[in-house]
């Protein structure tokens, strides 16, 4: 397990034709005792992992996984990433997250594809232009690149989007984040993956928690599948089922967990170099390496854990996507799918401690959480490590919604992904 | 997606209603009296359960009306309608 990829790993390996590569990451029994317990193997879980092995030298970790790593909403997204949040909290946050990205396959040893295609927000009304607008400014006083474009620049930027006045919802102008673009989502979680694992953090799969030990106020292990295994620090980053978690140490959040749904075509040539948003529409559509079209629907407005989402929404995310792109009308759709996102009230996501020693929690990321992995790990790594948040994550602490102090991106931050 | 029995229009497609969250969290009778913690509570937090939760719904593009329906939401399957104002079911707590 020692083996660096490079361009003479490849040739090596070519000699005995591929057959011989070592596995990634390992795949141990659980010990009976860990230094600290990362719940949830999505990206984010990871991530948390590598850092604390890499920043903090815990070396004594294991990250639990019910199903497979990356089987949650790390490989079910669309892979959007930005960072151009309206508030100074959240653009910290997510140009955080962006930095690592740009860094992020040379940190890992591991291709992760990230593309800075750039991400197109469109306005289809006057309010959404006064917002886009403000949001513009807003980014570039923190730091932030983001220009406005008129109908005519964001035509010329993405040439077979249909600007044309008398369509239903008009394109008015967008705002670009050139920096933004998209990474191959599953890469992410095999990197960080391979990379903790080679520092020694043991992955375990197919082991789901059952039940969180509570001595009074401190926590003392976990109940699995796998049986009880022990800690005093347990770090959850399960996603869409962090509420199931966390009622299991008898705690609330302030969360709901609702279907999303994405889809893609079948594979055709080039046709979209970037990455276009329409929150007013409900539809994003940008296309993946393989020429798949994929795009991003909206959720569904009730709680559910079915992980499928229901047919009108993808409908209506389609309607907009023929009248923005008639282009598209004779594409044919390969796969739907759906993933459950934990929404928060002010649409900020939680990295906190809770009232409960030894037991954080990383949740809330809701339909936009992906571009936000490295720095989530990183900065929930830290939090855990010193029992005290980061800088960068301390707006997003789980207190705020006793304080009143929101992190209120819903309608601020172009929304969904 | 699923169908919801309206308890005054009969069964219609989900589509037709809006989901109005979880269910029978009693407004304060003293909002001056209540603490930040209990308003926090109030507000924002949520059991967010997997499996049978109770919630309220209305029929928004029908009759308008609100009601309870208990629904398992691993699976969508609706248990039970009833009346705003009526007894939760027993066999479902
Ligand atoms: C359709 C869709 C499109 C999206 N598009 C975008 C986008 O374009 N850009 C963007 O930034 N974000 C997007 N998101 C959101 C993004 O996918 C998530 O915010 C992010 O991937 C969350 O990562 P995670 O590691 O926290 O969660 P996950 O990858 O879901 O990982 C959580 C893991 O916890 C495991 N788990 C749960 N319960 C237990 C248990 N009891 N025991 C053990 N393990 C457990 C799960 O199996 C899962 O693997 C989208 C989401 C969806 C569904
Ligand atoms: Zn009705």
């Amino acid at each position: 397990m020692n083996n660096k990829y490079s361009i003479f790993s490849l040739i090596k390996n070519a000699f005995s034709n591929h057959e011989n590569w070592s596995q990634a990451w390992g795949n141990p029994e659980p010990k009976k005792e860990y230094d600290a317990i990362i719940v949830g193997g999505g990206g984010h879980g990871l991530a948390t992992a590598y850092y604390l092995a890499k920043k903090h030298n815990l070396k004594n970790i294991a990250v639990l996984e019910k199903g497979w790593i990356g089987g949650g909403n790390t490989g079910r997204n669309t892979t959007i990433i930005r960072s151009n949040y309206l508030w100074d909290a959240s653009a910290g946050l997510y140009d955080h997250a962006l930095k690592l990205w740009e860094n992020l396959s040379q940190e890992l040893n591991y291709n992760v594809m990230f593309s800075q295609r750039g991400v197109m927000n469109l306005a289809h009304n006057l309010q959404d232009v006064r917002d886009l607008k403000r949001r513009t400014h807003a980014n570039r006083l923190n730091g932030i690149d983001a220009v406005w474009l008129n109908t005519e620049e964001v035509k010329r930027f993405c040439p077979i989007i249909n600007t044309s006045p008398d369509i239903r919802y008009p394109v008015l102008g967008g705002t670009l984040q050139r920096r933004a673009g998209t990474a191959r989502h599953d890469a992410v979680a095999w990197g960080y993956a391979r990379g903790a694992s080679l520092m020694g953090v043991d992955i375990i799969q197919n082991c789901e928690v059952k039940g969180i030990k509570r001595n009074g106020e401190r926590v003392e292990g976990l109940e699995t599948t796998k049986g009880f295994i022990k800690t005093n620090k347990i770090g959850v980053v399960a996603a869409g089922h962090s509420s199931v978690i966390a009622n299991m140490a008898g705690l609330k959040l302030p969360l709901e967990s609702k279907p999303l749904q994405a889809l893609v075509s079948e594979p055709v040539k080039p046709i979209i170099d970037t990455v276009v948003m329409s929150n007013a529409v409900h539809a994003y559509v940008s296309q993946s390496d393989k020429g798949e079209l994929v795009i991003g629907a909206g959720t569904d407005s009730y709680v559910s854990y079915t992980q499928r989402g229901s047919h009108n929404i993808v409908e209506e995310t389609l309607k907009a996507i023929l009248e923005l792109y008639p282009i598209f009308s004779r594409m044919k759709m390969l796969r739907q799918w759906g993933g459950i996102v934990d929404i928060c009230p002010d649409a900020s996501p939680i990295i906190s401690k809770t009232n409960i020693k030894g037991l954080y929690f990383n949740c809330g990321w809701g339909t936009g959480g992906f571009k936000a992995t490295p720095g989530s790990g990183d900065l929930f790594a830290h939090t855990i490590a010193n029992d005290e948040p980061h800088k960068l994550n301390a707006a997003f602490n789980l207190n705020r919604f006793v304080s009143g102090d929101l992190v209120d991106e819903h309608g601020a931050a172009a929304v969904a992904h | 997606m699923f169908l919801i029995n309206c308890p005054f229009c009969g069964e219609r497609d989900q589509s037709e209603f809006s989901s109005g969250g979880e269910a029978h969290i009693v407004r304060p009778k003293q909002p001056t009296e209540l603490s930040d913690d209990e308003w926090a509570e109030y507000l924002f937090m949520r059991k967010n359960i997997k499996g049978v939760q109770f919630e309220r719904w209305n029929h928004t593009h029908g009759c308008r009306k609100w009601f309870n329906v208990v629904r398992d939401t691993s699976n969508d399957k609706i248990l039970s309608v009833y009346k705003m104002g009526e007894k939760p079911p027993e066999n479902y707590k």
